[in-house]
């Protein structure tokens, strides 16, 4: 390894040295807001070397990792994405955690987010196996970690569990792959699947497919989503809105970049698996998102259907659907994010606040708040003015110049039963002084987590209005 | 640039109404009169200032700066004589709702302002537009501010109204969004500039079937807007729920967002697809006519009575757009104008009683012309006005419309004509059991106040100067009808040729007449008429 292979993969270097600087500063001493600083110094420092390697020429190391722009955004996105969890989750820690030990939480969190970002420069099975591990591991802990909380060792057994088992899907689909194959680094599998037919052919396919169980239970794509309602909603909210945006972020880059190195646009079964599997998440997440009653739980069908949503511009191949699925990605970290951080800031000393109860004429009681939660909903349902309507239209361009008709007739008609959740919400939200008495009153919010979901939405309202500078951005990726 | 500053004003003034709520409950209101009194001057400017009747140059003022520029996104506004009407009845409506929802309107002032300010904003921006994407940017924009009046300000059962508005609406808008972005695609492949810009996807070249059905999507979203029967089931919910100045925007604006969709997108970008679609149309209009009428007269309930005549009266738009001429094209110009005026009216006077006696039921009113005889009499003049009673706007409009389809299609317009019986029966039936009749119940209630008399003074003024000088809007409407028509008419002709063999020479010469007859002649024709 060259100096200069260092020297480019600087922002992993910062985080995994902070990581372990965070481990010797708690040894040290044990306070919250030392160890939250910490973290929040590191992850700057991260994203502000992962910045000045922007522009430079991708970096090739090995066959196991490109530093390139694609993968350099990725990891600006979700260590920008980190940043914001771990203001919400200092919030909720402070006021929902008792026990003592809050400091350890900060270094699950980025050795989490290291597995991440380490994902989208992958582009080998080993380096992409040992990441998503490192990810998969630090999560078990996270979901789990408020263990006084009813549902949390719950959540984090399920979890355990599944992902294990999907983890062993993923290694039985590259062992396959490799079978026939012999090799297992991205870019010598585009030269060789080309040559076999055959009973060889049909490995090569089934090895996908296992690999598509496994990438699919990561994304919580139907069938692949039961586990995604019972973790939103054991976790804590700030754990919950990693698992939906950090951790799928990163799978979602590597799966476009799998894709488009090997070329496996060229299988015309893996592609009808991946339009049955993105058809299933728009309804299914949907329509299961019309019958729940938490917020949190609303929150996971929900991003079961964007991400169902997201793979409309996957199907559509590279170019286009590419940037259109980065593009998308992005919007809907922004949003999600916002939206669980308003769950968050909302929690009480013994609760939070999950139940619609809670939501009940906040609009009157606090009308800023109430008015970021509406806009993060509407831009969730894609309405103008907000980010998420243009990453709707990104998808659908995308998905119709590629000919999708009948995905994006799918995309449109389910983003209409979509709309009939937000604006439950938004109704509840808005109902009248008689009505709201009854509610439950939820907790103060903060200043610095009202502060967050500020910047969170003027970057919604601001990327719907003037989404130019990002969409010239993510067009300049590969 | 004055353009995209109407938009910028109503914004601006709708965010300042809502912050000025905190302090204040008067303030917000004269915010938005403030606001959009200056969008009205800056019409009423613009009305007279540019040159009358003009048919060189179809656009009076455009407006274009990039806006995302990788997609061929423009902000284009342009407007013509048409959308000049139609923003100046935005204006002159947006002003009558706010003075009538002065006294109505108690509870969160500054929030009610800013989504009433915002609803006018994102029709402005309908009216306006000329690339696709920011006709539909701006065609969503009005939903979700309307979804708060009604479900916010609205009465009992505004849930459930509030939600079937919305889900109607959104879900047919989306599937306008695809033809949108079909229709670019498509001109995008043909000519490698990928551009949202209407003037350039004007004559995109495509597959009669593909054409055909682009155009369906842009057809179902503007005729959910337009309430015609079989899509009409939001509307009374959506009129009868919201409060009266939600009711008279909804009728008088937002309908009118439909019509203005087809007449100003459907028929220039696929007039061939358009001929094919128009018998279906004409039909869709004139069961629209009879059922609208039918349901009106069965209605208790005065709001959803009213709701029911725009439905009646929306069914003639529709019928007049699809004959094709220049006549029936202008009637239905007017009819967007009038039945604004005299609905809106309507809802007003519909929306005072309310206030006063709580009741929207017509069983617990009657004889009410002896407590309240101003509103008695005022209410006379809308109901003649909706039953299309000569020397007022709506007669010029019906009478137009009538003409004209019948140049196209004889038997429908003859069915169609059977809708003014039923106009009579269910105008008046509403004079019978408010004004005249047996008392059933003794309600203590005020007449109008100042306030009102100076708005329903207004409309008056307003309607009557349509009925005995209609040429003032027509000769403002003129050239972009021509436009519209002459766009179609090509096609026509070829279509036509094909169709020869199949028709018979006198129903050839009829309509050729009837498509090619100056305005000014019956122009005449029809003041004679008054």
């Amino acid at each position: 390894m060259s100096a200069a292979d260092i020297l480019s993969l600087l922002p992993m270097v910062i985080l995994a040295g902070g990581i372990l600087l965070t481990l010797i500063l708690i040894a040290l001493r044990r306070s919250h807001l030392l160890i939250f600083t910490a973290a929040e110094i590191i992850i700057l420092a991260a994203i502000v070397a992962a910045l000045l390697h922007l522009n430079q020429e991708p970096q090739i190391i090995g066959d196991i990792i490109v530093v390139d722009r694609f993968g350099l955004y990725y990891q600006i996105l979700l260590l920008s994405a980190t940043l914001v969890i771990s203001i919400f989750s200092y919030i909720s820690l402070e006021r929902l955690f008792s026990d003592k030990r809050k400091e350890e939480y900060y270094v699950l969190l980025m050795l989490a987010t290291l597995g991440s970002s380490m994902m989208v420069i992958s582009t080998h099975f080993i380096s992409f196996f040992v990441s998503i591990e490192v990810l998969t591991i630090s999560l078990y802990t996270l979901i789990s970690y408020y263990r006084e909380r009813d549902k949390a060792i719950e959540a984090g057994l399920k979890y355990l569990v599944l992902a294990a088992m999907s983890s062993a899907f993923l290694l039985f689909g590259m062992a396959l792959i490799y079978a026939v194959s012999g090799q297992m680094s991205f870019h010598a599998l585009f030269a060789v699947a080309t040559n076999y037919s055959g009973s060889s052919n049909v490995m090569l396919i089934a090895g996908a497919g296992l690999m598509i169980v496994g990438i699919g239970f990561k994304l919580a794509l139907v069938p692949f989503h039961m586990w995604a309602p019972d973790v939103y909603e054991g976790a804590s909210s700030p754990v919950s809105a990693f698992v939906a945006t950090v951790s799928k972020g990163g799978v979602v880059a590597l799966l476009l970049r799998f894709f488009t190195m090997t070329d496996l646009y060229r299988y015309q079964n893996v592609m009808l698996a991946f339009t049955v599997i993105a058809l299933l998440s728009m309804l299914a997440g949907n329509l299961l998102a019309l019958q729940q009653r938490n917020v949190k739980r609303l929150l996971a069908y929900s991003s079961i259907a964007h991400l169902g949503y997201l793979l409309v511009a996957f199907i559509a191949g590279k170019g286009m659907g590419v940037q259109a699925a980065t593009f998308y990605i992005t919007i809907y970290m922004l949003t999600i994010l916002g939206a669980f951080g308003v769950v968050t800031i909302l929690s009480k000393t013994d609760s939070e606040a999950d139940g619609t109860e809670y939501y009940k004429g906040l609009f009157w009681r606090r009308p800023l708040l109430a008015a970021l939660f509406t806009l993060f909903l509407l831009s969730l349902a894609g309405i103008p003015l907000t980010a998420g309507f243009i990453g709707k239209y990104f998808l659908l361009t995308a998905g119709l110049g590629n000919g999708q008709w009948l995905l994006a007739f799918v995309l449109v008609a389910s983003s209409v039963i979509g709309l009939f959740y937000y604006l439950r919400l938004i109704v509840t939200m808005i109902s009248q002084d008689e009505d709201y008495q009854k509610g439950l009153s939820p907790g103060i919010p903060s200043k610095g987590g009202l502060l967050t979901l500020m910047v969170l939405g003027i970057l919604v309202l601001g990327l719907g209005l003037s989404p130019g500078w990002l969409i010239d951005l993510v067009r300049t990726l590969p | 640039m004055i353009l995209a500053g109407l938009i910028i004003l109503l914004m601006g003034c709708g965010v300042l109404a809502w912050l000025a709520g905190r302090w204040n409950n008067t303030l917000p209101r004269i915010i938005s009169l403030f606001g959009i009194s200056i969008q009205l001057l800056v019409v009423v400017w613009i009305w007279l200032t540019h040159q009358q009747g003009s048919v060189t140059g179809q656009w009076i003022i455009t407006y274009t700066h990039s806006w995302i520029p990788a997609f061929g996104i423009q902000i284009k506004f342009g407007i013509d004589g048409l959308s000049l009407l139609m923003i100046a009845l935005t204006a002159f409506l947006g002003l009558l709702s706010v003075l009538t929802s002065w006294k109505e309107i108690k509870h969160r002032v500054g929030f009610f302002h800013f989504n009433l300010l915002f609803v006018l904003a994102g029709i402005t921006g309908v009216f306006l537009s000329l690339d696709l994407f920011l006709f539909y940017f701006s065609w969503e924009v009005m939903l979700i501010p309307m979804y708060f009046l009604i479900s916010i300000w609205g009465n009992e059962n505004r849930t459930y109204a509030s939600y079937k508005f919305f889900l109607f609406t959104q879900g047919s808008g989306l599937l306008m969004f695809l033809s949108i972005l079909g229709l670019y695609l498509i001109h995008g492949h043909n000519t490698g500039i990928f551009t949202f810009d209407y003037e350039q996807l004007l004559g995109t070249v495509m597959q009669p079937q593909t054409a055909f059905l682009l155009m369906l999507g842009f057809v179902i979203a503007f005729i959910v807007k337009l309430s015609t029967v079989p899509f009409h089931s939001w509307l009374p919910d959506a009129h009868t729920q919201a409060p009266t100045a939600g009711s008279v925007i909804l009728a008088g604006l937002l309908l009118k967002t439909g019509a203005y969709g087809l007449i100003r997108f459907v028929l220039p970008l696929f007039p061939q697809a358009s001929h094919q679609f128009a018998p279906v149309a004409m039909v869709l209009g004139v069961v629209s006519i009879l059922y609208g009428a039918k349901l009106a007269f069965a209605q208790t309930d005065l709001k959803r009575l009213i709701a029911y005549i725009s439905v009646s009266h929306m069914g003639f738009i529709l019928l007049g757009i699809y004959a094709f001429n220049e006549m029936a094209m202008q009637g239905v110009v007017m009819q967007m104008v009038a039945h604004g005026i005299s609905t809106g009216a309507l809802f007003i006077i519909a929306g005072t009683l309310h206030e006063r006696i709580q009741t929207r039921d017509l069983g617990q009113m009657g004889g009410l012309w002896a407590k309240i005889p101003k509103m008695g009499a005022l209410g006379l003049v809308f109901v003649m006005a909706s039953l299309g009673f000569p020397g007022l706007g709506n007669f010029v409009a019906e009478f137009l419309i009538l003409n004209g389809s019948f140049m196209a299609n004889q038997k429908l317009t003859i069915i169609a004509t059977l809708g003014l019986v039923a106009a009579t029966i269910y105008a008046l039936r509403i004079m019978q059991k408010v004004f005249y009749g047996k008392e059933q119940k003794t309600w203590v209630i005020a007449d109008f106040s100042i306030r009102e008399m100076g708005i329903m003074i207004t409309l008056v003024i307003a309607v009557v100067w349509m009925g005995l000088f209609p040429s003032a809007v027509l000769t403002v409407s003129r050239p972009s009808v021509l436009k519209v028509i002459e766009s179609v008419a090509d096609r026509k002709a070829q279509t036509r040729e094909a169709q020869l063999h199949r028709q018979t020479t006198l129903e050839q010469k009829i309509t050729m007449t009837g498509a090619s007859l100056p305005g000014h002649h019956w122009n005449t024709n029809s003041k004679k008429a008054n």
